[in-house]
């Protein structure tokens, strides 16, 4: 009796262990949501959202980090997107499971997910501005500076490269819920297998790739390390074209806190920029989240 | 389609042979050019993921190589530069060149208008290019400015030489008269935070899971995991700037040291980042294990908590130790938060509460105010292979040894 009693003591301390860890992780997601939210909550007006900053970055808005973030999301998302949902569909589609190059082309995924995100920076250097860039400049505009430098263009592209695999593995989910008796019943039917994917298996994916994109996007709004040398900019009176340089959410936050000379006076823009990324990523999670059980939900009907 | 005619034929076995043949062009596979293209583009496509690693390795080699290739030449005109001091700065002008066109096909005016353009900060760095511009064309000139340009550009075939010496060497320092790059300091931080990280968030992690998939009830399942979700979409500046602002403070009072950014910070900060990846692959591992050896342990008198800890966490370590390889993979390689977290000064010390640079914060610090072609640009390149390998090389153990090894011990094969 003792003996038993013992045991479940033991076990109710030890299941208390791994709750209590659970909860640590919980309460680190609160108390960082919680101190950047009230930190940054006097800063979030409409005015802080759409007005240029002023004052050597100490007063004003953050408009123009909004702007590039939004710009530099979008040409991502545009290169990231289609690319990736093709690769999904060759993998779910078309290559047999345990096929050499379909194994291959999992682990470069796979690979490409884990790569750290400052590589990326240093391959878009590297590659988009220091070869394709310099090349275009040299071929079409006979040397004078053009592309062969950082600016928007290269720095969504880098940053497509990061994003791709979230787009491939969401996608790929995705389109492994479609059930193979739709598939069947389409190729049955006599549809080819292009129309079978076309019609059948694509949209009833919709929602994956939806999925794949969102978490891209939030994705890519937030690292900084891959724009730090391929377009990040620390302060432009003007809003940017594709061949500018860019301010960004995260950089902003960045080059505030560590790089400006005045640390103290640009604290409550500091917070308020973080409270803005924050929010944006958290929003474009959480449907992301809200979405993707959507689906598994599906997958199990 | 192929039942459907074989019936055909039998039950209408008189009729004309015209139907035959039009049977036999059903059946027969259609060769569809828009099908055919179609699959042609999405393979195409689908390698991409392949040629941008294949790329990554080589344009990232290819800015790092310079150091190697360099110093073998500079060994050659080393002697000639000693004898005769003209062809000496002469034979400097052509290396230079030399690694400027390993660059890709750069012309000359383009690249150095790149630097200049771009980071204007370094205006001490870019005069002597300017000059070097010139003396090409000029050759009178040659001597006086193309000493300068070696002495403050830092480029020159001095630089080269020593760099690579000092590679394995303590300190680093890359800007300054004699250039030392000892990456050894940068290696052991980034060990050391890497260390102070996995203690952090291997064991909540691992621990969190293991409730997650054993003990909790479904409601606590539908809160804990998408609040992983939620943590793993943090982006990891905006954590470096909690453990910047609060965090670093925070821990401060609480541990009464002298430095308030230091490689303890950092590492709690990258064990926050990295908690969801080890949670994730860990929980994946655990729910793998199948619900048979669950039953069997209760059934064979085990109470919940030992089965947990003596059968279901013992079947899913391969998993586990992969969770933890990716996790140290990100933290190793994660930059925003050593760069605002962790002091960024380099130094040779195993103190937990002192400063660190880590391996991906001296990048990010450094590559925005290098010269291009430089041979701290190379070395940052160095540094960016090494981080590149590393993680090749842990995500390569996490894929195929450990998955083999779970499935033979889980599927008992």
């Amino acid at each position: 009796m003792i003996n038993s009693f013992r045991k479940n003591i033991k076990g109710i301390v030890i299941e208390g262990i791994t709750l209590v860890s659970a909860i640590i992780i919980i309460a680190i997601v609160i108390i960082m949501l919680v101190v950047i939210f009230i930190g940054g909550k006097s800063q979030l007006s409409w005015e802080f959202l759409t007005s240029f900053p002023t004052e050597g970055m100490t007063k004003g808005g953050i408009f123009p980090a909004i702007y590039g973030t939004a710009l530099l999301v979008i040409i991502m998302s545009i290169a990231a997107v289609p690319f990736g949902t093709i690769t999904a569909i060759y993998l779910t589609e078309y290559a047999k499971e345990n096929s050499i190059i379909a194994k291959t082309i999992r682990f470069a995924v796979r690979t490409l997910a884990v790569i750290p995100s400052i590589i990326y920076g240093l391959f878009g250097l590297g590659f988009f501005i220091k070869f394709v860039g310099a090349n275009v400049d040299s071929a079409f505009y006979g040397g004078t500076l053009r592309w062969g430098q950082p600016n928007l263009l290269w720095a969504s592209l880098t940053m497509a490269l990061l994003t791709l695999p979230v787009v491939i593995v969401s996608v790929e989910e995705a389109l492994k819920t479609v059930p193979q008796e739709l598939r069947a019943a389409s190729l049955a039917l006599g549809a080819t297998k292009w129309q079978t994917i076309w019609k059948i298996v694509l949209p009833g994916s919709l929602s994956g790739i939806m999925t794949g994109t969102i978490l891209a996007v939030s994705r890519g709004a937030g690292e900084v390390a891959p724009i730090l040398f391929t377009g990040a900019a620390y302060y432009l009176a003007t809003l940017p074209g594709i061949s500018d340089q860019f301010m960004v959410l995260g950089y902003h936050i960045y080059v505030l806190t560590t790089q400006s000379a005045n640390v103290d006076q640009t604290l409550p823009i500091q917070f308020g920029t973080t409270c803005v990324l924050l929010l944006l990523t958290f929003t474009l999670n959480m449907s992301a989240v809200v979405l993707r059980y959507r689906i598994r939900k599906k997958k199990n009907h | 389609m192929a039942k459907k005619s074989t019936k055909v034929k039998s039950s209408k076995s008189s009729d004309s042979e015209k139907k035959q043949a039009s049977l036999i062009d059903i059946t027969r596979k259609k060769f569809r050019l828009g099908d055919y293209l179609a699959e042609k583009v999405i393979k195409g496509v689908a390698f991409l993921s392949i040629t941008i690693i294949v790329l990554i390795f080589f344009f990232v080699f290819r800015e790092a190589f310079p150091i190697f290739s360099n110093s073998k030449e500079i060994k050659s005109t080393k002697t000639e530069q000693a004898s005769q001091e003209t062809y000496g700065a002469v034979t400097d002008n052509n290396t230079n060149g030399n690694t400027q066109e390993t660059y890709g096909a750069v012309t000359d005016s383009a690249s150095k208008d790149g630097a200049q353009e771009t980071y204007g900060e370094v205006t001490d760095k870019q005069e002597p290019q300017e000059q070097y511009g010139v003396q090409t064309k000029e050759p009178a000139s040659i001597e006086g400015s193309d000493k300068k340009y070696t002495v403050s550009a830092g480029s020159g075939t001095d630089d080269n030489r020593s760099a690579i010496k000092t590679l394995t060497s303590k300190e680093w320092v890359p800007v300054s008269e004699k250039p030392r790059y000892g990456l050894l300091a940068l290696i052991l931080g980034t060990f050391k935070i890497t260390l102070i990280s996995m203690l952090f968030a291997a064991p909540i992690a691992i621990l969190a899971a293991l409730y997650t998939a054993v003990f909790a009830n479904k409601k606590m399942k539908e809160i804990i995991k998408p609040t992983i979700e939620l943590l793993a979409g943090f982006p990891s500046v905006v954590i470096g700037f909690f453990a910047l602002m609060v965090l670093a403070s925070f821990l401060q009072g609480v541990f009464h040291y002298e430095t308030r950014l230091n490689s303890f910070v950092g590492g709690i900060a990258m064990g926050i980042a990295a908690i969801p990846i080890i949670f994730t692959i860990t929980e994946d591992a655990l729910t793998a294990v199948p619900k048979s050896f669950y039953e069997a342990s209760l059934a064979l008198g085990a109470s919940r908590w030992q089965t947990a800890f003596f059968v279901i966490l013992p079947a899913a370590t391969p998993g586990i130790f992969a969770a933890i390889l990716l996790g140290i993979g990100r933290v190793f390689g994660e930059t925003m938060i050593a760069l605002m977290a962790t002091g960024n000064a380099a130094l040779m010390d195993l103190n937990p509460f002192e400063s660190v640079r880590t391996l991906a914060a001296t990048i990010g610090a450094e590559m925005a105010e290098v010269v291009f072609g430089d041979t701290h640009y190379n070395v940052l390149f160095l540094i960016g292979s090494l981080l590149f390998v590393f993680t090749f090389v842990i995500n390569a153990i996490a894929e195929f040894y450990v998955k083999g090894k779970l499935m033979k011990r889980i599927q008992g094969k």
